[in-house]
């Protein structure tokens, strides 16, 4: 079975794991409580989406 | 003809997936409205609407056809006197998905899918006067698409008397 031949250096770790990023959620502002919220989905925090009471908060 | 669903059914097998679907369509018809991840709710609104299609049908052929996937008598049953007479103007889609959202626990998307309201008086007055323009808009088209084949058949005699002329002149010469 084929192995590594050498320990990883903790550079060479290092500098795969500094490619890792997160990317920022695309928010917008809600229509009725202007909090931030994700795009086509129903505001978490007033539970509305298109201006209609979907959750009950 | 319905293009059957590709990819791997709910829950495992197919016979898995129309309990499942069987299931939250009952729920659904029970509840009015219910919350599930937004790929169960994709794949139910299509059973829903025909089940609510066979409803309106309202006869007995068609009350057999829902029982064979909604098993419960009495949700049959108010969703044949209750439900659908709600969607009498209603030509379809009367279920509406809403995102909310993904669950704690596992990440999943989920969904609330529920049956919208009955069709308002100016709502269905609305809708019908968009189909009319529609249909006056195509009767338009057609009508110059008509005029405009008729134009081409009466130029075409004419360009060619035209060149029989020119000919007759070149002959001259």
């Amino acid at each position: 079975m084929a192995v590594p031949k050498r320990k990883m250096s903790r550079s060479n770790t290092r500098h795969r794991r500094s490619q890792w990023k997160a990317t920022a959620a695309n928010l917008v502002t809600c229509e009725r409580c202007r909090e931030p919220k994700l795009s086509h989905i129903a505001c978490p925090s007033c539970g509305t989406y298109n201006r209609r009471q979907v959750l009950d908060v | 003809m319905p293009r059957p669903t590709k990819g791997p059914r709910l829950g495992g097998g197919p016979s898995h997936e129309r309990l499942i679907l069987a299931a939250l369509a009952t729920a659904l018809f029970e509840h009015g409205r219910i919350t599930t991840t937004e790929a169960k709710a994709r794949r139910l609104r299509p059973v829903a609407e025909r089940l609510i299609t066979k409803a309106k049908k309202g006869d007995l052929h068609n009350r057999r056809q829902v029982l064979t996937i909604v098993r419960d008598k009495s949700v049959v049953h108010s969703l044949f006197e209750e439900i659908a007479p709600r969607y009498e103007n209603r030509p379809g889609g009367y279920t509406r998905i809403t995102k909310i959202g993904n669950r704690k626990g596992d990440n999943a998307p989920m969904a609330v899918i529920e049956l919208v309201e009955a069709l308002t008086v100016a709502q269905t007055a609305v809708g019908e006067a968009e189909a009319a323009t529609k249909r006056s808009v195509k009767e338009q088209e057609t009508a110059k698409v008509e005029t405009a084949k008729a134009v081409e058949t009466e130029e075409a005699p004419a360009a060619e008397a035209e060149q029989a002329e020119e000919s007759k002149d070149a002959d001259k010469a």
